[in-house]
Parts: structure tokens; C-alpha cells; sequence
């Protein structure tokens, strides 16, 4: 193997790796705040961007009528939760979260998808559209169980990915699609050639685990949200609810998702379940992490990429079980290193 | 004095174990009521239950509003808060973010109030303020957590067991602070085993012995009773000379 092969790889890796860091830290994040192993992340990332395709393409998603489907119900879910107490402040949020929230992003991308609007435009409308949907998706599914064991959870998170899997076939066809490229310059260095899409990818990654990072260490709400991960029954003594830190963890594992799916959608061609191997790699980072690390995630998720890239290239019809084997040594490892715990009882 | 907290014919059940039965209590403005019994009689279930941690059968009625439909975050909100046993505190994070959590409903300057008022009560905590709460000793653990209470600016606060586990040194200083809290306007529900601590400091006192009340009445009554005496205070003879 020469030099310009091995960097050719090393880069490769770098930028799935970058990927597969955002939704692992997402992960990591859904599952400290609310205990879900959030399996519908991948569908977070086909909907983000295949959604960001249509649109760019100037044709309607039909994820920004879901979001407004699924919004409606929720609504209903919290006008029957709130039936004894019928306070206007709060029914009055939950409508601007659940139903104005994605009906005027749907008036939205009708208009853009008329107008062929910068690919700018159809990101951020795809980021609003997924957001919505994973709002939405914690009202109705997750936070009425929010007090049942991590099994339960998992088994709706299954059926979550079930659903929207299937959703999104009806939606965008069993055709593969790629999107516009974000930045189209690119630049030479020795022998590597950085594409401008390949810049994109590092450059915004690398922008929102330092906005995440902020987030956690500065804001209130960011701080709200770790002291629930760290401890449930203190966050709602000092008044921080539970389903607001629900909210706010699937807010910005929806948008991950989503962004993570934009990010790629230029690069290889995205079918309406391709997502759920790109999360389940994320997953595999998240599980290196111990689902509760966020800094080994991350540096377990360039790892994934690089072991990706090298199968892909010397093996590639082993690929997928080359990079799944990771998690038996890690596994291994974790189960003599620690002992065994019992899940937590609230 | 009005009444802030008044719980009526209150039960509490673990499956079909009642942990708690028929108990009645309350607790006026700038009062300050201990529970006083032995392990396993039921005042953490209780005190759990007054906050909505665990369901509650009876009434719960706080400044006069029945607090049913409440949930615990909606609790807080009315000026009710519970320092649990357990301290339940951040521990990953500092001894600030703690304390800013606990103002998490209110505005930034109340929050400015709020540090100003808990580093003067906890001057410990605020040399300690960069320090992680899960590398606090014992006590000032138990400073942090009633701080972190403190922060929300509540017109009632119940502390659990606030003495254990403490150097009675330390136990003084938190049973001096109590006393404090009650001049500055805020009525305390004190549960507590170390009952000779908790009499001199309440106005009134219930003892309880497995999930109900079996005596109550002015802490200073209480303290001098035989049974008690002879029961929680470890003196039998001194009090029947």
C-alpha cells in the first residue's frame, strides 16, 4: 500500500467518522436524558436528507405533511393530558410547538419547492421539518412511557423505526437520490484533493460539537438538561420537568439526524432505509462510549470510519461485519471491567 | 399565624404494604415542625409523598390549595421543597451549576439574590464553588442541598434526615441555620431520628411508630414526655427523676 492510498483512506474515514460522531453523540444524549436507545436516529437521517433532495429537486416532501400530521395528534395528546387544568399559557405553547410550528413550515417548503431556492434554504427547512417531526414523535411515544423500564422503551423505539421506515418508502419511493452539494470549490493538497462538500462535513461538525459543547456548559437550559441525565428525581425537585429535557434531547437528536443526513446525501446516494446502517454505526460509537462517555464517542466514531474505510477498500464485501465486529472485544472488555448492574429502578 | 401545609387522613402504600396510615398534620407560617420517630416508621415516605414523589391517598393542601393535580415540578413552583435524604444532588457538576439549577424558574436577578443569600448562610460553598458536588464531604454535601433548596426561594421547606451521617459539629451549624430560616419568613418540616436535636429547635413536634402519628403536641411537651424519653431520647432515667 502506497502513502497517497493510505491518506486517500485516512480521509475517507475522517469524514464518515465525523458522521457517525454527531449521531453517536446524539445518542449518547437521548439516552442519558429520557433512557431511549433512540433506534429511529437513522430514520432522522433519511428524512433530513432525502427531504433536502426533494426539495432542492423543487418537489413537495412528504415528511413536512407527516410533521403536521403527527403534530395534530400530539396537540390532541396534550389537550386530553391538561383536560382537568385548562390553562391558556401552556395550551397556548403547545400549540405553537405541535400545530404552528409545522403548518408554517409546510406553507414554507411548499413555497420553496416552487421557487428553487437555494440549497440553503431547503437545508434549513429540512432541519425544521425533521425537528418537528421528532418533537412530536416524543410527545405521542415516548414521553406518556416515560416511566416504564428501558426494555419497554426500546421495544417502542423499534416500532418507532418500524413505522417511519415504511412511511419512508410511501414518501420518497424505493429510488435512491442524491442532493446538491452545500459548497462547490475544492482545493489540492499534496496529493489529497478536499472537496468543498468534504470541507462542509468537517467544518460544520466540528462547529456543532463546539455549539453543543457551549450549550451543555454555559446555558441554563443546557444545564438543566445534563442535571436530569445525571439525576432524575433532583432535576424535578428544583422544578425542571422531565418532559422538557425529553423535548429538548429529541429536538437536537432529530436535527443531528437530520443534519448528518444533508451532509452525506451529496456524497453517496441515499435510499429511504440507508439511514438505519449510517445510525446503527453511530450506535456502535455511542456503545464504545458506554452509551454515557462523550468525548469516547467521538473519538470511538473516527475510529469506526477509519475501520470502514480500510474494509471498504481491502474487503468491501465484508465491510459491515468487519466494522460490527468491533462491539464483541469492546463488549467483552466492558462486561469483565464492570460488574453487572442493575437497571435502574424509577 | 396561618396554616401553609396541611395534610388530612394522608395514606401511602408501597404495593400492599401501607407505609403510611391515616396521618394528619400541619404546619403554620414561620413555624418550624419536626417528625420525629425511629427508623423504618414511615416520615421519608411521608415527606416524599407531601411532595408528590410517590402517590398519596388524603388530602395535601398547600397556602389553601389542594395540591392533587400537582406534579412535582408544579410543587416546587408554589414554594414547596423537599431536601430528600438522599441530597439527590448534580454530582458531575460544580457547586455554582448546582446552585443555578436550583433558581431554574427564576429570573437571572433573583438568581444573583439567591447566591448572595446562600453564600452568606453556606460560606463554605462559596470557596468550594468550582469544586464537583460529588466531591463535597458529607456535610457540606448536605449544605449544597439545602442551598440548591434555598435558591427557589420557598416558603416552606422540608428536610429529611438533614443530620445524618454528620459530625455533631456540623449537625449544630445546619440545626443553627434552620433556626435562622424560620426569622427570615420560611416554615421548616424537620425529619429527623436525632430527636434531642430536632426538639430544641421545633415549635411542635409529631412522633411516629410504624406509618402513624401516636403523639404530638409542643416540642418543649414532647421533650420532657416518659415515653419519648424513654423511646428516642436515650435518657429514660434522667427524665423519670
Amino acid at each position: 500500500m502506497n502513502t497517497t492510498i493510505l491518506l486517500f483512506l485516512l480521509q475517507d474515514g475522517i469524514t464518515n467518522g465525523a458522521i457517525y460522531a454527531l449521531l453517536g453523540l446524539a445518542l449518547v444524549l437521548v439516552f442519558a436524558v429520557t433512557r431511549v436507545i433512540l433506534i429511529p436516529q437513522g430514520e432522522f437521517v433519511t428524512y433530513g436528507a432525502l427531504t433536502y433532495a426533494s426539495l432542492a429537486a423543487g418537489r413537495m416532501p412528504g415528511t413536512a405533511k407527516l410533521a403536521v400530521v403527527i403534530g395534530l395528534v400530539a396537540f390532541a395528546f396534550d389537550l386530553y393530558a391538561m383536560r382537568k387544568t385548562l390553562h391558556a399559557p401552556k395550551i397556548a405553547r403547545a400549540f405553537a410547538l405541535h400545530v404552528a410550528f409545522p403548518v408554517v413550515v409546510l406553507l414554507a417548503s411548499m413555497w420553496a419547492a416552487d421557487q428553487r431556492m437555494p440549497a440553503g434554504v431547503s437545508l434549513v427547512l429540512s432541519l425544521l421539518i425533521v425537528a418537528s417531526i421528532g418533537l412530536s414523535l416524543y410527545r405521542i411515544v415516548f414521553q406518556p412511557l416515560a416511566h416504564t423500564s428501558v426494555l419497554v422503551l426500546l421495544i417502542a423505539s423499534v416500532g418507532v423505526h418500524l413505522a417511519l421506515q415504511g412511511l419512508g418508502l410511501l414518501f420518497f419511493g424505493a429510488e435512491g437520490q442524491r442532493g446538491p452539494t452545500l459548497l462547490t470549490a475544492s482545493a489540492t493538497l499534496g496529493s489529497l484533493r478536499f472537496t468543498g462538500q468534504g470541507m462542509a462535513v468537517y467544518g460544520i461538525t466540528v462547529a456543532f460539537i463546539i455549539g453543543l459543547w457551549l450549550f451543555f456548559g454555559l446555558t441554563l437550559y443546557g444545564k438543566a438538561l445534563r442535571a436530569t441525565a445525571v439525576n432524575r428525581l433532583g432535576a424535578r425537585l428544583v422544578g425542571i420537568r422531565t418532559t422538557l429535557s425529553g423535548q429538548i434531547a429529541f429536538l437536537l437528536a432529530s436535527t443531528i439526524g437530520a443534519l448528518s443526513g444533508i451532509l452525506i446525501v451529496p456524497i453517496t446516494t441515499l435510499y429511504y432505509d440507508t439511514g438505519f446502517l449510517i445510525g446503527l454505526k453511530g450506535f456502535i460509537a455511542a456503545i464504545i462510549g458506554g452509551l454515557i462517555s462523550y468525548p469516547l464517542t467521538a473519538v470511538a466514531a473516527i475510529v469506526v470510519g477509519i475501520v470502514e474505510a480500510f474494509s471498504s477498500f481491502y474487503a468491501s464485501n465484508f465491510k459491515e461485519v468487519i466494522v460490527f465486529t468491533l462491539l464483541i472485544p469492546v463488549l467483552l472488555l466492558r462486561s469483565l471491567a464492570a460488574p453487572a448492574v442493575e437497571e435502574e429502578k424509577d | 399565624m396561618s396554616t401553609l401545609l396541611e395534610v388530612t387522613d394522608a395514606h401511602v402504600s408501597y404495593g400492599k404494604v401501607e407505609a403510611v396510615r391515616s396521618v394528619s398534620l400541619t404546619v403554620a407560617e414561620n413555624e418550624i415542625v419536626t417528625i420525629i420517630g425511629a427508623n423504618g416508621a414511615g416520615k421519608t415516605t411521608l415527606l416524599s409523598a407531601i411532595m408528590g414523589v410517590f402517590p398519596l391517598k388524603g388530602r395535601v393542601a398547600f397556602l389553601g390549595e389542594d395540591l392533587a393535580r400537582y406534579e412535582i415540578e408544579d410543587r416546587v413552583a408554589r414554594g414547596l421543597c423537599l431536601v430528600p435524604e438522599h441530597r439527590e444532588l448534580f454530582a458531575t457538576m460544580n457547586v455554582e451549576d448546582n446552585l443555578q439549577l436550583g433558581a431554574f424558574r427564576m429570573s437571572k436577578a433573583h438568581a444573583a439574590r439567591g447566591f448572595e443569600h446562600v453564600y452568606t448562610l453556606f460560606p463554605k460553598l462559596k470557596e468550594r464553588r468550582k469544586q464537583l458536588a460529588g466531591t463535597l464531604s458529607g456535610g457540606e454535601q448536605q449544605m449544597l442541598a439545602m442551598g440548591r433548596a434555598l435558591m427557589g426561594s420557598p416558603k416552606m421547606l422540608m428536610l429529611d434526615e438533614p443530620s445524618l451521617g454528620l459530625a455533631p459539629i456540623i449537625v449544630a451549624g445546619i440545626f443553627e441555620i434552620v433556626a435562622k430560616l424560620r426569622e427570615e419568613g420560611v416554615s421548616v418540616l424537620l425529619v429527623e431520628q436525632n430527636a434531642k436535636a430536632a426538639l430544641q429547635v421545633a415549635d411542635r413536634a409529631y412522633v411516629m411508630e410504624l406509618g402513624e402519628f401516636v403523639l404530638s403536641g409542643k416540642a418543649s411537651e414532647i421533650a420532657t414526655d416518659q415515653r419519648v424519653a424513654a423511646s428516642y431520647l436515650g435518657f429514660a432515667d434522667a427524665a423519670a427523676s
